[in-house]
């Protein structure tokens, strides 16, 4: 549990997923009285269906020199956070950034699906594989390739294309380094410890060696794109998405001084780690929401990043029903953007935010939600990994 | 508001109460201190896996645990459980519980040529490739398989096995990333959040691709002599050493320690932080970020470059890393630093990359509870533009009180600790 001392306010939101890119497009796409038909394709990597990333103009954000460095990953991350970085109008503010702290919820950069092929293919016809891996991946691998692999070097990026040189940490971990990159950011704000932080991440579903990497404990959906809500009354899974989602939070001391304007504040994130039978997960998302001092009411809804795996997921609605009431509005919001794993908490974040700043909330984005019964004031974002590690965190009316 | 308990600044003062280490010297601090007090080398001829064809052919491998299997995560776990349960003996604290959580310096950790060689024998009927190995994980689910190649689940079993508290926390910070642990540790505890964290960094990827990976960069040593290899200030460095290793160490409040009545290795009395936004690997020429860092740990630690009485240098042997080091070590210390002396534990244990940071943490505190300052080796040829006095080639007798520790690491990461002895 981080206890806010100081209040920490959203003052900038810069998302890419499939629905485009920016705060307001998203709220354009996902805010109307419908929701929109989520945005898939089914054809690329068979029996999976992912959320693929809009059509892109890196050079938007990112300079043709540095874009040739990097592979899609850690191109959506900063471009991700140049927009952030604008919307809270701190693009190219030297001061501002040179003592902005960054936090990065990462995993791993992109293989080269076309050497790994090759190997193995050739693995097929001769026994002396450790040979053979010498030999292809000393003259086959691109020497650049491996920091576009390592997972610190989307924030080495961000710091390099837009000069955020306070610090710099990178969080690990799937669904939880986004968890713990909100929640280390927003306690070193709520403590002091940081006055202006640039805080997210990005991930590319559309990569066969990470569909490989989740699909070997069977956590993928196969030959089904139906959202989070029906795909639990079946066989359930999860469906990959590309996303990028930077935040800019800032000590609303801080951000008055410069005179910005909050979208939200963000009061609470608490999360916690242990076994995942029901009765256990039960427990401590409930220790969570007491942390959180979550209680039912009527201007409280949910932003849920549910990764759609079964039990979990059917676990994280029923706790969630049973404290906030049966008629609470729950929004699933993987279920359009599909899970982007590290990305995906701060990408619920973003979505709270905007909600709150428009003073609306979203419409069903399946049919087994309820229509919110009034406006929110306050929003609970939920994530829970896919096979480990939760966490919520509360997002306020700033 | 300052008491005994408090520092310059009023916050809690933070101790170390226990540590653990594994590096290619052994397994636990006494094996450890006693070669690197002696002046030797753990690197060796990788025995691991062929060479045939690479341009390197050594590393410090740690091949005496035993993994589970031979796989990055399987050695960084296992030199994890290994550092993190002698830390938390030394420390007191028994199989009830850590009352704090973990924080984790973890590899870059993903599928490996095996288990994919592995996945292609359970499916000969497609045709070779990520389609044929995508079928035989839909066609048998791979629990252990996908467990070991997500990046949060060193983290989570160490957590799972030692009891540590909440969500633990995995970060990489490259090869500043064992510093980083600790320096989560301490605002973790200086925020009142906790009053003990278990701060971890582990690294077992000397794996063919790994060491291709960064043999592809020119970032290692051809030496082809393994215990000559790392030559950290040496004229005729050319390169760092690709190694393994894992340190853990207990973080309390002083006064969370005292209450329980903990034996106290040391003060951890600062730390700076400083990126860098000139190069994916190179620093920035003038080294302000390195400089920066260095002293932005001075300051929190409220000393002055005077009171420094050893640094333990980040020292990797490459050319540009010890010409950067060095050049920041002058404009931090002015001519003062011709007297201190700098020492590179990277000699004689090579790169140990994401563990670093934390493993030279733990030689730091040695270094001033054995009164005995570890020496750089092989340091024959000394490089007439490096002006440091490097220790070299034999430990010396030395009463330190406080140590700076270096670390910097690829994508601009440059962090400094600053530990000292702990006068009760």
């Amino acid at each position: 549990m981080t206890e806010t001392k100081r209040e920490v306010w959203i003052t900038g939101i810069g998302i890419v997923s499939c629905y485009g890119e920016g705060a307001e497009q998203h709220w354009q796409a996902l805010g109307g009285d419908k929701a929109p038909a989520p945005i898939q394709d089914s054809e690329r990597f068979p029996p999976y269906t992912v959320h693929p990333l809009p059509e892109m103009d890196w050079k938007l954000q990112i300079p043709r020199k540095e874009s040739r460095q990097m592979e899609n990953w850690q191109r959506l991350g900063t471009y991700a956070a140049g927009l952030a970085l604008e919307d809270a109008g701190m693009k190219g503010n030297e001061e501002a950034l040179s003592s902005m702290d960054l936090v990065v919820c990462a995993g791993g950069g992109e293989r080269d699906i076309d050497v790994d092929n090759l190997i193995m293919k050739e693995s097929r016809e001769r026994d002396d594989h450790d040979i053979l891996l010498n030999e292809r991946l000393s003259t086959e691998l691109r020497p650049t390739l491996f920091l576009a692999q390592l997972s610190n070097l989307m924030a080495g990026n961000i710091s390099i294309v837009h000069k955020v040189t306070g610090s710099s940490r990178t969080y690990m971990g799937e669904e939880s380094s986004g968890i713990t990159a909100i929640q280390n950011g927003v306690a070193r704000i709520a403590a002091g410890q940081s006055t202006h932080l640039l805080v997210g991440g990005a991930y590319n579903s559309e990569r066969l060696d990470l569909l490989l990497s989740v699909q070997l404990g069977h956590y993928l959906m196969q030959n089904s794109g139906a959202p989070v809500g029906e795909r639990i009354k079946e066989e359930g899974g999860t469906l990959l998405g590309s996303a990028g989602a930077f935040l800019i939070l800032e000590d609303a001391e801080f951000a008055k001084a410069r005179g910005a304007k909050p979208y939200a504040k963000l009061t609470g994130v608490a999360s916690d780690l242990g076994p995942r039978d029901e009765a256990s997960t039960t427990a401590r998302l409930n220790e969570i929401m007491d942390k959180l001092d979550i209680q039912p009411s009527d201007t409280t809804a949910v932003i849920s990043g549910a990764s759609g795996c079964k039990e979990v997921t059917a676990t994280e609605f029923a706790v969630l029903r049973k404290r906030l009431g049966s008629e609470t509005a729950i929004r699933a919001y993987t279920s359009l953007t599909g899970n982007a794993l590290e990305a995906n908490f701060p990408l619920g974040i973003a979505l709270s935010a905007l909600a709150l700043k428009n003073n609306s909330f979203y419409s069903k984005f399946d049919v087994t939600e309820t229509d919110a019964k009034a406006t929110p004031s306050k929003v609970i974002v939920t994530s829970l990994g896919h096979y480990r590690g939760e966490g919520m965190a509360i997002v306020e009316k700033a | 508001m300052s008491n005994k308990f408090t520092d310059h600044k009023g916050r809690p003062i933070i101790v170390v109460t226990g540590m653990g280490v594994v590096t290619s010297l052994g397994e636990g601090k006494d094996a450890n201190w006693k070669a690197l007090s002696a002046g030797k080398s753990g690197i060796k001829k990788i025995s691991r896996f062929s060479t045939e064809g690479l341009r390197t052919h050594i590393a410090g491998t740690v091949d005496f645990m035993e993994p589970e299997e031979i796989s990055a995560p399987a050695i960084s776990y296992s030199m994890a459980d290994s550092t993190a349960g002698e830390a938390l003996e030394q420390a007191g604290f028994g199989t009830d519980g850590f009352p704090g959580p973990l924080y984790f310096a973890a590899p870059p950790v993903e599928l490996e040529w095996q288990h994919r060689f592995d996945l292609l024998a359970e499916n000969t009927s497609s045709e070779a490739g990520y389609t044929a190995v995508l079928e035989a994980a839909r066609n048998n689910k791979h629990e252990r398989m996908h467990e070991l190649v997500q990046l949060g689940t060193i983290a989570y079993t160490i957590a799972d096995k030692y009891k540590t508290k909440g969500l633990p926390i995995s970060m990489s910070t490259a090869c500043s990333s064992g510093a980083t642990a600790i320096q989560h540790g301490m605002e973790a505890i200086i925020r009142g959040d906790t009053d003990a964290a278990l701060c971890v960094a582990s690294d077992g990827s000397v794996t063919a691709e790994g060491l291709i990976r960064f043999s592809l960069l020119s970032a290692l040593t051809t030496n082809p002599e393994p215990t000559k290899a790392s030559r950290p200030f040496s004229k005729d460095r050319d390169g760092f050493v690709m190694s393994e290793g894992s340190a853990a160490l207990v973080l309390e409040s002083l006064e969370h320690a005292t209450a329980r009545g903990a034996n106290i290795i040391g003060v951890i009395k600062g730390v700076g932080e400083k990126a860098d936004s000139f190069h994916r690997t190179r620093s920035s020429p003038d080294g302000m970020p390195a400089i920066t860092a260095m002293k932005y740990a001075l300051a929190d630690a409220n000393l002055s470059p005077d009171e420094i009485g050893y640094v333990n240098a980040h020292g990797t042997s490459t050319p540009e890393n010890d010409r950067m080091e060095s050049n920041s070590l002058a404009a931090v210390f002015g001519d003062r630093i011709r007297e201190i002396p700098v020492s590179s534990n990277k000699s004689m244990i090579g790169h140990t990359l994401t563990a670093a940071g934390a493993v030279e943490a733990v030689f730091s505190y040695l270094t001033m509870s054995e009164n005995t300052i570890p020496p750089t080796i092989n340091h024959e040829n000394p490089d007439p533009d490096i002006i440091l006095d490097v220790v070299p080639n034999k430990s010396r007798q030395a009463e330190v009180d406080n140590i700076l520790s270096n670390s910097f690491g690829f994508g601009g990461q440059n962090a400094c600790l600053v530990f000292g002895r702990y006068l009760a």
